[in-house]
């Protein structure tokens, strides 16, 4: 065994030594079991490794990873470790956080974060409800949602969290659910990979208290149908056998049998175009309805812009280079100065 | 004809318009006079609009300056000399002059428009109608005279009437016998780019100076001798620009980088200016989005390793105060300046007040006691806020750092020390010395009660902190109810335990026995410093003690209070250390409460030590 196997942590190590506390049957569990599966692939050294969460159900996570973490106050997962990879910019950051947290108390620093692009990831799990507070309507929640807090249905129109994230400049916006260990697994990995702020949004179902809100995406019987998985350079396709796809026409995008058209009529995905992307996160349709627009998943954006920690090290060092280490001393005494004899 | 009276100290009062650049010149008189050896202090006052309607009574700026051959303490009560560059700014200030005061008028802002603007009744005209009477009137048609200088300059109206305060300048430097050179200096410095604006300022400012020489109205000239200082070099210093320096000093003498997660907000945003400056430093500032991200980065700064620091004034303390919460269950260090201002809600934006010690002591969720010490001059700044950082590092707590708007905006002559003398700072980040089998205990304590920082990137020691109550030493959480009761009271006693490192309180002045002991805290030092002295002069058995150390209280408190007769508390708001002191103390305090957004005046205090020893 060579040392570097040696060294190489396994999915076991990441698991502590506190009993995991969510709902039997949550989606969370899925995303915490990829997680620590992934993350030893990933070439990381376990003490550089830190979880940030806010609160809600999927905050507990950073008391299951064996990592350095902290479970801070609602909504502020983002800033804080903006401050960290700020002053530490050689840690691996991880923000854990769900549509409560990150899109209703803590909205504003999630648009500021995405536009500041530190290099961190954001795992978005989406459920659709406040599960913590047990049942009230999310800013995510469809209109019309009958919850404790809405008996008459929700009268909010929810956010469409990607097409936000697309509108605050995002660099790297991705989806991705929990019934699909496999893709989950490939988004992360694809998540920690980018330079910059990575959005991966998880849909995640709250089998206690909106079970089924993604089922026509997770389950066997619909998913092909009313999914599109989104790949760099591929055409857009989907249905049982690949059969429909499609095409751009002008700016709106429109369903078509692949039968019909040439491949090279289809919208190929392109993950580095801005105007493609933002029109792709607005796939939202109700699927209920007919002629409703597949759900896309995968990565739907990335682009490299400088990352704010690494600008700020520039700033830091050109103020070195220009004006020499500082000193104390003459940072005491100033320009102007008098002595009394 | 000209004539030289010497004064042993001079208060003045320059006043116009917020455009008018009376900050500017007030800064650049109070420097000269530094450089020249006085002793200086000064109270800029200026409206919470940046440009207030033109001419108008809302729109005065004002800066007043106490300089003096004599050791001073504050910006003095009444003044000396009003400086007006309009009738808005007479009708305003006039009050703060005192009879037979001097009066220098520029009359080009004294026409009808500007009478009309500063309310005074039709026909009505203070220059004309005789009320001026009892102070000597030095007019001056400054906007007349700028523009006459300036013919020819290629500049335009406006830039032009920008210039009179230097007019206005000059003329000050003539009457008190200053040098330009300080000021030429800076108006190079500060044009460095648009030469042409150079030569104009310096035309403008000598323009002024000469004046005084040419005019063929007898003018008085007046000599204030250098003051017999201690010896040694010295510079000037606003409180903010101290604070910033305290920060950047505190971090290096630790060895830390400087995080400063801040939002704009009047008046701590000068702190964010000055620290931004100073990158050379590896200081890394942060204009945050809000106040709650201000404060929530610097807190990962600190998970992360760094001192992180957080600045504002009360209405966003108030946004943060979950954050502090936060940061003191974490036990991370952590450093809030509040640079206080008139409150509640956005109150007086650019007053003074000192209004958020309660908040600071008690204001949070939950029983979540947090250091509190409050610096009480412009240079005090410095060593409070590096002593803020010193507790929050070696106790690993957040520290509430209280100035407020007038020592933050105040200067003062600041016999600076060297780096070598500063205070060390002991940081030990945790190492791995776990044994085989053995787990990191994120919580457990030392003798100060205080956790190891065990920051990431330190193999083996890997542990998840958070806001929910825990269990000591493992850091698990915990609902158990007894734990969470031991907790509360851990976490009181760790910060109690803090008074063993801290100083014990001393004697300002006075004796340590007597009939009256007045105890002040922050900005109202000077003014009670001056009372007491003057008090003290007319042999009024009165001392005073100065608390710095606000939470904990030094040790020996209880024990200075109990050999004085009466306790008076004279305090910038409606009686807020008063409570605490009552509560601790069980003693009958009194408090002298001035609630204007303006400081105490010494006489407002002086005249209260009378009142109680008379009566008594």
């Amino acid at each position: 065994m060579s040392s570097v196997e040696m060294d190489k942590m396994t999915a076991k190590e990441l698991v502590t030594d506190q009993e995991v506390r969510w709902c039997p049957g949550c989606g969370d569990y899925s995303i915490l079991k990829q997680v620590q599966t992934v993350i030893p692939e990933l070439g990381l050294k376990r003490e550089n490794i830190v979880f940030i969460s806010g609160i809600g159900c999927s905050s507990r996570f950073p008391y299951y990873m064996e990592t350095f973490g902290m479970h801070s106050i609602h909504g502020r997962a983002t800033a804080i470790a903006s401050g960290l990879k700020a002053t530490r910019p050689d840690l691996s950051v991880w923000i854990v956080t769900g549509d409560g947290d990150s899109l209703s108390i803590g909205g504003n620093h999630l648009i500021h974060l995405l536009r500041r692009n530190f290099d961190v990831n954001i795992l978005l799990f989406n459920n659709e409800i406040y599960g913590l507070t047990k049942g009230q309507y999310s800013p995510t929640s469809p209109e019309g949602l009958v919850t404790k807090s809405t008996p008459a249905g929700s009268l909010d129109h929810p956010f469409n969290p990607l097409a936000l994230c697309m509108g605050a400049d995002a660099t790297f916006v991705a989806r991705t659910m929990d019934r699909d260990p496999i893709h989950l697994r490939e988004l992360l990995k694809r998540a920690h990979a980018h330079k910059g702020t990575s959005l991966l949004e998880i849909y995640q179902n709250c089998n206690v208290f909106n079970d089924g809100a993604f089922e026509v995406f997770t389950e066997k019987a619909t998913k092909k149908v009313n999914t599109l998985f989104v790949a760099h350079d591929k055409p857009l396709v989907f249905g049982q056998n690949l059969e429909k796809g499609i095409i751009l026409d002008g700016w709106t995008p429109r369903l078509v049998n692949v039968a019909d058209h040439s491949i090279n009529d289809l919208w190929i995905h392109d993950e580095k175009d801005r105007l493609k992307a933002s029109i792709l996160v607005r796939f939202f349709d109700d699927s209920k309805h007919t002629d409703a627009l597949p759900r896309p998943f995968g990565v739907f954006y990335q682009e490299n812009r400088n990352t704010y920690e690494d600008q700020m090290s520039a700033q830091v060092a050109e103020a070195i280079k220009s004006k020499g280490k500082g000193n104390l001393d003459e940072l005491l005494s100033g320009r102007s100065t008098w002595k009394i004899s | 004809m000209e004539k030289t009276e010497t004064k042993q100290n001079v208060v003045i009062l320059f006043a116009g318009d917020s455009g008018d650049g009376i900050q500017l010149i007030g800064a650049q008189f109070t420097n000269t006079n530094a450089l020249f050896g006085n002793d200086v202090s000064t109270f800029p006052n200026f409206p919470a609009e940046i440009r207030a309607p033109q001419g108008t009574i809302p729109g005065v700026s004002g800066f007043q300056l106490h300089f003096g051959s004599v050791a001073l303490f504050t910006p003095g009560d009444i003044c000396d000399v009003l400086v007006v560059m309009n009738a808005a700014a007479l009708k305003t200030d006039l009050k703060n002059l005192k009879k037979g005061g001097t009066i220098i008028v520029n009359t080009g802002g004294f026409g009808p428009q500007n009478l009309k603007l500063a309310n005074y009744p039709v026909e009505v005209n203070p220059l004309l109608d005789h009320s001026l009477d009892q102070y000597r009137v030095i007019e001056i048609d400054v906007t007349k005279l700028t523009k006459k200088a300036l013919e020819g300059s290629g500049l335009g109206t406006k830039e032009i009437d920008r210039s009179k305060n230097m007019f206005v300048l000059g003329f000050i430097y003539w009457m008190y016998n200053r040098s330009l050179a300080n000021t030429i200096d800076f108006i190079e410095r500060k044009f460095r780019t648009q030469p042409e604006f150079i030569e104009s300022n310096i035309k403008i400012l000598k323009a002024g100076y000469n004046y005084g020489d040419i005019t063929e109205t007898p003018m008085t000239r007046y000599e204030v001798k250098a003051a017999p200082m201690p010896k040694g070099t010295y510079r000037s210093i606003t409180g903010n620009h101290a604070t910033a320096m305290g920060l950047i000093s505190a971090a290096n003498k630790a060895g830390l980088t400087l995080f400063y997660g801040s939002y704009p907000i009047t008046p701590a945003s000068d702190i964010l200016h000055e620290l931004a400056k100073h990158k050379n430093f590896g200081v890394k500032t942060f204009q945050a989005e809000d106040e709650i991200a201000a404060v929530t980065s610097a807190i990962g700064a600190a998970f992360g390793g760094s001192l992180g620091v957080t600045a504002s004034s009360g209405p966003g303390i108030a946004l943060k105060t979950e954050a502090i919460g936060l940061a003191l269950m974490l036990e991370l260090p952590l450093v809030i300046c509040n640079v206080q201002r008139g409150g509640p809600s956005t109150g007086l934006p650019t007053k003074t007040e000192q209004a958020d010690l309660l908040q600071a002591v008690y204001g949070r969720n939950g029983e979540a006691p947090v250091p509190v010490i409050a610096a009480y001059s412009p240079s005090d700044c410095f060593y409070t806020v590096y002593e803020a950082c010193r507790i929050a590092i070696e106790h690993m707590t957040p520290v509430f750092f209280l100035s407020d708007g007038f020592i933050a905006n105040g200067s003062e002559p600041w016999q600076f020390p060297h780096a070598e003398n500063l205070e060390k700072i002991n940081v030990k980040y945790a190492h791995n010395e776990l044994k085989e089998g053995e787990k990191f205990l994120p919580y457990k304590r030392n003798e100060k009660m205080t956790r190891p920082w065990a920051i990431p990137g330190t193999k083996g020691l890997e542990h998840r902190i958070g806001g929910l109550e825990k269990e000591n030493e493992t850091g698990n959480i915990s609902y158990d109810p007894d734990n969470h009761e031991f907790m509360v009271k851990l976490r009181a006693a760790r910060v109690e335990k803090i008074a063993d490192f801290i100083p014990l309180q001393t004697i300002d002045q006075g004796k340590d026995k007597g009939k009256l002991l007045v105890i002040g805290w922050g900005s109202t030092y000077g003014a009670i410093k001056t009372a007491v002295r003057e008090a003290l002069a007319e042999e009024v058995e009165v001392s005073h003690i100065h608390i710095k150390y606000l939470n904990p209280l030094p040790k020996n408190i209880g024990a200075i209070l109990e050999n004085f007769e009466q306790i008076l508390i004279p305090e910038m708001n409606n009686g807020q250390l008063i409570k605490i002191i009552r509560e601790k103390f069980l003693v009958d305090a009194k408090g002298l409460n001035k609630i204007k957004g303006m400081p105490f005046t010494a006489g407002e205090i002086k005249r209260k030590i009378s009142d109680i020893i008379n009566v008594k």
